[in-house]
């Protein structure tokens, strides 16, 4: 249960962003992910960013706008459509001590390169017997909510999490998709950092000033005494909002938006659930061997004397992603459907 | 180092015969080589011998017959000139300069190994002597090689503002031929004028399959490298003189110009795939007639003929050659197996939870001094 990660929290670069106070500027998620590349390529130069149409059409959903003007064609690279291809480059590259950043114009689309992605950069270090590591990013648009039918909605980390090597980051606003993302260039280990295309135009306050977020840190966003919501990326969203319904119904909800979940922070979890005795986790992958049925599972297994009922969970329908609005909607962890969950956890239903 | 030569390893250039004229290099050089050849191929052998008194274990795919493709094509570049290749990887950790000892330990599982037996024998992982794999998917290596001779040029040209200077050998089998990622990663080497050489170790069969069989155009199969506008040669690979001879002007011709090549190696395996291969796809007389063009055979022949060596100083390589896999041998049997601790090493290079960080293979300074891997060389990449 315990983290050795004192050392990197004593870093006084890593720092809260709700918590540093001054001055906040209000930008869009995209706006504060191009930031934290641009930071990090100023301050290292092994560090570059390549993918589909990331350069002279300043990225596919305008992430990189910009970018090849500051940085020139050297560092700003675009790539054919060969995700195969260009992610086993990076990876190589990685291998010598680059530090690039891939842009997969989805997650989907890194099917594709599912082997480079699982095979070798999770597997570097530990078959060179710690010899050559892999310290790469691959970033990317992920999950459904935008119509985009079935092949192009997935919600990779359902897959992806169950791979030893690899730190998964799934940021949930703007503020903390900067911080992480800058953890994320400045890790020496494989990093899969997963954006929602629904979020990527929602504006949040981000601090002025640099910060990282340490991976496998937690972020109480919402205080509640009766039952702990524990989810990441854009379904948090969905937890605060149910949370204001339920406190009208007189249900206090705490809200825990866990940000990565390799490294998963437990030790939050569990405190809180220890504090609620009931929790509900909300997960935008499907249900079956899912990271929300592994946190489930943990919950049940460090708290089973403190819960007065069982984990419920929250998931994506088990369907292939619909393409109607309506479908899709219903198919979403949504708001109704965490509403009714911790009303049933609650004995409310 | 840096020959201006022009190329003439464009087309089928390679048909070198047996009696070749020496090239200007010391006898001691060519004695090296012939002592690589044979001590790869002495390897090998007790190799398989181990394999059959279960001493290893897995898959074990042995290099006999293809000995003058690795020795060949490590000769004719630089150390710092970085090789990657695929599962029958012993040759190139053992002609790149691994030690028999690390090699043979890795395929026991002990702690003595490369990696400490955590990768086997298909993962021969050097950083010392830039061999970075030993990769077991069919073709993975390829893009990851275009990557490694990106991150060559990216270094050379990008950080320090100078000139490409290094060239990158990424070998392959004729099977991995038919992977799409080879053709990703000769298509991306092409567009971004990355200096990597993708050597077709063309032993005419992938696994069971010969040639024929499984790939298209394979009387001419430089044409899959010409698709993508790369240099081309086709070299015989039984041959370690035209593959030095050939493969050094290549090289160079690559590292003057930032540009891929990819090369036809024709070369024969005299055993199978690998250890549970029976062969029952060729013949008994093939086999032969390919034997009788054997790779370390002719060259003594071209050495005593030219006087560089006699046969009592073939017989002095031969035997300490096995004097030396002999000794590899008892280093892997005595040596000690992993301690459990290794397990949880390795997973992250920054320790999380129960894993453990990191430490380095006894032959890069001990498994006992805790290290930590550090990007580029160790150098600071920060501006």
């Amino acid at each position: 249960m315990s983290r050795s990660n004192s050392a990197v929290l004593s870093n006084p670069l890593f720092r809260e962003p709700t918590l540093m106070g001054g001055v906040t500027h209000e930008i869009e998620f995209r706006d504060a992910v191009r930031d934290a590349m641009s930071e990090e390529m100023r301050r290292d130069k092994r560090v570059f960013l390549l993918g589909e149409e990331v350069a002279q059409y300043d990225g596919a959903y305008k992430v990189s706008k910009g970018m090849l003007a500051e940085f020139g064609e050297r560092r700003i690279i675009d790539t054919p459509i060969s995700e195969s291809g260009f992610a086993g480059m990076a990876i190589g590259a990685a291998a010598m001590g680059l530090r690039p950043i891939v842009e997969f114009m989805s997650w989907s689309f890194s099917l594709v390169a599912a082997d480079p992605i699982l095979n070798n950069a999770p597997k570097m270090l530990y078959m060179s017997g710690g010899q050559l590591g892999c310290p790469i990013v691959f970033r990317g648009n992920d999950g459904a909510g935008g119509q985009l039918g079935s092949t192009h909605s997935w919600a990779v980390e359902g897959l992806f999490s169950n791979v030893p090597g690899v730190k998964i980051v799934i940021p949930s606003c703007a503020a903390d998709a900067k911080g992480l993302l800058k953890t994320a260039i400045r890790d020496d280990d494989p990093v899969f950092f997963m954006e929602s295309e629904r979020l990527l135009s929602i504006k949040g306050h981000v601090p002025e000033g640099e910060y990282l977020i340490p991976f496998g840190h937690a972020l109480v966003r919402r205080v509640g005494t009766q039952c702990t919501l524990c989810s990441w990326g854009r379904p948090v969203n969905f937890c605060l909002e149910a949370a204001e319904i339920l406190a009208k119904e007189g249900i206090d909800c705490e809200v825990i938006d866990l940000r990565t979940i390799r490294p998963l922070d437990l030790p939050t979890v569990v405190a809180s659930v220890r504090k609620t005795s009931c929790a509900v986790v909300v997960d935008q992958s499907w249900s079956f061997a899912s990271p929300g049925a592994e946190l489930a599972s943990q919950i049940h297994r460090h708290c089973f004397d403190d819960l007065d009922n069982f984990v419920h969970r929250v998931h994506s329908d088990d369907v292939p992603t619909p393409y109607s609005s309506k479908l899709e909607q219903e198919y979403l962890p949504n708001v109704r459907k965490i509403c009714e969950a911790v009303r049933s956890a609650t004995y409310r239903a | 180092m840096m020959a201006t030569t022009t190329p003439s390893g464009s087309g089928a250039n390679s048909t070198h015969g047996a009696a070749r004229k020496l090239p200007a290099l010391p006898s001691t050089t060519l004695t090296k080589w012939l002592r690589e050849m044979h001590l790869i191929r002495e390897f090998e052998v007790r190799c398989m011998q181990s394999y059959q008194e279960k001493k290893i274990g897995g898959f074990c795919h042995v290099y006999i017959g293809q000995e003058a493709v690795a020795v060949g094509c490590t000769a004719a570049v630089n150390l710092e000139d970085p090789i990657i290749t695929a599962y029958r990887d012993h040759g190139h950790a053992l002609a790149r300069g691994m030690s028999s000892r690390a090699c043979m330990a890795e395929m026991y599982g002990k702690v003595g190994g490369c990696a400490k037996g955590k990768g086997g024998s298909m993962h021969m992982f050097d950083r010392p002597h830039n061999l970075y794999g030993g990769h077991g998917i069919v073709g993975a290596q390829t893009p990851l090689g275009a990557g490694i001779a990106f991150a060559t040029k990216y270094e050379d040209e990008v950080m320090n503002a100078g000139r490409n200077r290094r060239v990158t050998l990424c070998f392959l089998g004729d099977g991995a031929v038919n992977q799409g990622s080879v053709y990703e990663a000769m298509n991306l080497a092409g567009l971004f004028d990355i200096p990597v050489i993708f050597i077709v170790e063309n032993n005419g069969y992938s696994m069971g399959t010969e040639i024929s069989r499984g790939t298209t155009m394979s009387h001419e199969l430089t044409i899959k490298g010409r698709a993508h506008g790369l240099k081309e040669a086709t070299i015989d690979g039984m041959d370690v003189l035209a593959v030095y001879h050939d493969m050094h002007e290549l090289a160079n011709w690559c590292r003057e110009n930032s540009r891929p090549a990819f090369v036809d190696m024709k070369c024969y395996r005299y055993k199978g795939h690998s250890m549970s291969d029976p062969r029952k796809y060729r013949t008994r007389e093939e086999e032969e007639r390919h034997e009788l063009n054997d790779a370390i055979g002719k060259f003594e022949r071209t050495l005593l003929d030219h006087a560089v060596v006699t046969d009592a100083s073939i017989k002095e390589i031969m035997n300490s050659t096995r004097e030396e896999v002999r000794d590899a041998l008892k280093f892997s049997n005595e040596s000690p197996e992993p301690d459990m601790s290794e397990l949880y090493t390795d997973v992250f290079v920054e320790p999380w939870g129960r894993f453990t960080g990191s430490s380095l293979p006894e032959f890069m300074g001990g498994a006992a001094n805790a290290c930590r891997f550090h990007a580029t060389n160790g150098k600071e990449g920060l501006v």
